[in-house]
């Protein structure tokens, strides 16, 4: 679905992502873990080109994204984001926040939006909230909010940027029950989280990132269970 | 000495009454207030347009990224930076000046002139204003917006550009205040305005100062409504952010 190839990135001086190269599979689930300023997040955002990388290609559905040709906001649409601060738009409704992106990119009519808003919301028990504007919302409401705005682009591929980082701790679980219910629902989904126990249970393969490199891939129970390369023991024993 | 000031009492009436009764002149002032509101608004909304612009503009330019810069708007930024630069460093009466004498010297209708200079001049302060306002919404905004596949005009209007309103309406209002005192300038290219009706009468009836302290005083009533509106507006879109 995504191949990466060769892709680095650098601000300035500093090289943040070094020569990745990775494939991502429809219906993967990629949860990628490490340190920070291993350059996690740096790597999902050049997934959809919130940061333009500084060498490499990025495919994605057999179109070369990084061609400067390429109409990106059409890439974009196929993408989900979550960000870690939830950047739900303050001036407008919750219903507003889902509808106004599948309206104006012209997936769907104004009615046809707000019918799949309420349905979104009431996936993720916020059906009363459609009037609400987002000061009036916890912080696991809105990030759950932040997952259907994403979700109602119909994405093909959802991008999880330390969704939970940001949460007070008691409504991580909230969060992460949506982030499950849409694993098992087959989405195609790279997550960026410190939260191993997700990267356990709902990884199909997570990767270990340090210093701009991936230094160990593999399924969950290999990475957690028998870890080869001493900086991801040295990771695994300070986060566990 | 207390009878001079008796006298001066004495003559205030009449002097008053020359002033501002006397074959209708009253009339006049409030036709100079009039051009006065008129000058300040149109200027106001031209430099809005032009600031929006040149905002617009200058923001796009500044958020390209390194490598992947457009030449055109790289023009555009440059011209939008002269543009600002010599306008915010440069008096407004030589502005005017310029326009009237260099640029339309055989323009008979001088209000026009003064529209063009005053929001001509407007807009570069009123661009900063935005350009401040634009800067002001958390950079996590715009990113969610593209993350839809938003375009980025679509973005700015729905997203950035409202919440920066709210940030940009007090410099605004200032600029609204500083604007309509400016009009007084027109005065000296002959733009028949608020000052150049006092004192038409002020030399007509070789008497100034009721004609110059009545015109303050309306200046001074206009500003102060002015600013009583605003803090009214301003304090409704700040509940707006409670609800």
């Amino acid at each position: 679905m995504i191949d990466v190839k060769n892709l680095s990135k650098s601000f300035g001086d500093h090289l943040v992502l070094d020569d990745i190269s990775q494939h991502i599979h429809p219906g993967e689930k990629v949860v990628v873990i490490g340190p920070s300023g291993s350059g996690k997040s740096t790597f999902l955002r050049c997934l959809n080109l919130l940061e333009l990388p500084s060498k490499g290609t990025i495919t994605f559905q057999g179109t070369v994204i990084t061609d400067p040709k390429v109409k990106i906001d059409q890439v974009r649409q196929q993408m989900g984001m979550v960000f870690q601060h939830f950047n739900l738009f303050p001036n407008m409704t919750i219903r507003k926040n889902i509808t106004l992106a599948p309206v104006r990119t012209g997936l769907m009519k104004q009615e046809e939006a707000d019918a799949q808003a309420d349905a979104l919301l009431q996936r993720v028990g916020l059906t009363d909230k459609a009037d609400a504007y987002p000061s009036q919302l916890s912080g696991g409401q809105k990030q759950r909010v932040a997952i259907v705005r994403a979700l109602a682009m119909k994405p093909q591929l959802m991008l999880f940027d330390e969704p939970t980082s940001a949460l007070d701790p008691e409504m991580v679980g909230e969060v992460l029950d949506v982030m499950k219910e849409l694993a098992r629902d087959g989405m195609t989904m790279v997550v960026v989280t410190h939260e191993m126990g997700f990267a356990r249970e709902v990884g199909s393969r997570v990767l270990f990132m340090a210093d701009g490199k991936v230094l160990e891939e593999g399924p969950p129970a290999e990475i957690f269970g028998n870890p080869q390369h001493p900086r991801l023991k040295d990771f695994l024993s300070k986060v566990l | 000495m207390f009878q001079s000031l008796i006298d001066w009492l004495d003559r205030i009436g009449p002097r008053l009454q020359r002033a501002f009764l006397e074959g209708d002149r009253w009339k006049l002032y409030l036709q100079g207030l009039g051009t006065t509101l008129e000058l300040t608004v149109i200027a106001l909304i031209f430099g809005v347009l032009l600031g929006l612009i040149v905002a617009v503009i200058r923001s796009a330019h500044d958020q390209q990224r390194p490598g992947r810069r457009n030449p055109v708007l790289g023009i555009l930024n440059v011209l939008c930076q002269i543009y600002t630069t010599v306008i915010r460093g440069t008096p407004m009466l030589v502005q005017l000046f310029i326009w009237t004498f260099v640029i339309f010297p055989s323009q008979r209708n001088k209000i026009l002139v003064a529209f063009i200079g005053l929001g001509v001049n407007s807009g570069a302060y009123v661009a900063e204003i935005i350009r401040g306002g634009l800067m002001s919404v958390d950079a996590g905004q715009s990113e969610a917006g593209r993350s839809l596949g938003l375009s980025y005009f679509d973005t700015m209007r729905f997203i950035v550009i409202p919440q920066a309103f709210k940030n940009i309406l007090p410099s605004l209002g200032n600029e609204f205040i500083t604007l309509f005192k400016d009009t007084s300038l027109a005065q000296a290219i002959g733009g028949a305005e608020m000052l150049y009706y006092a004192s038409t009468i002020g030399g007509r009836t070789f008497d100034y100062m009721p004609p110059l302290l009545g015109i303050a005083a309306m200046y001074l009533s206009v500003v102060i409504v002015f600013t009583w509106l605003q803090g009214k507006l301003e304090r409704r879109l700040r509940e707006s952010d409670r609800r």
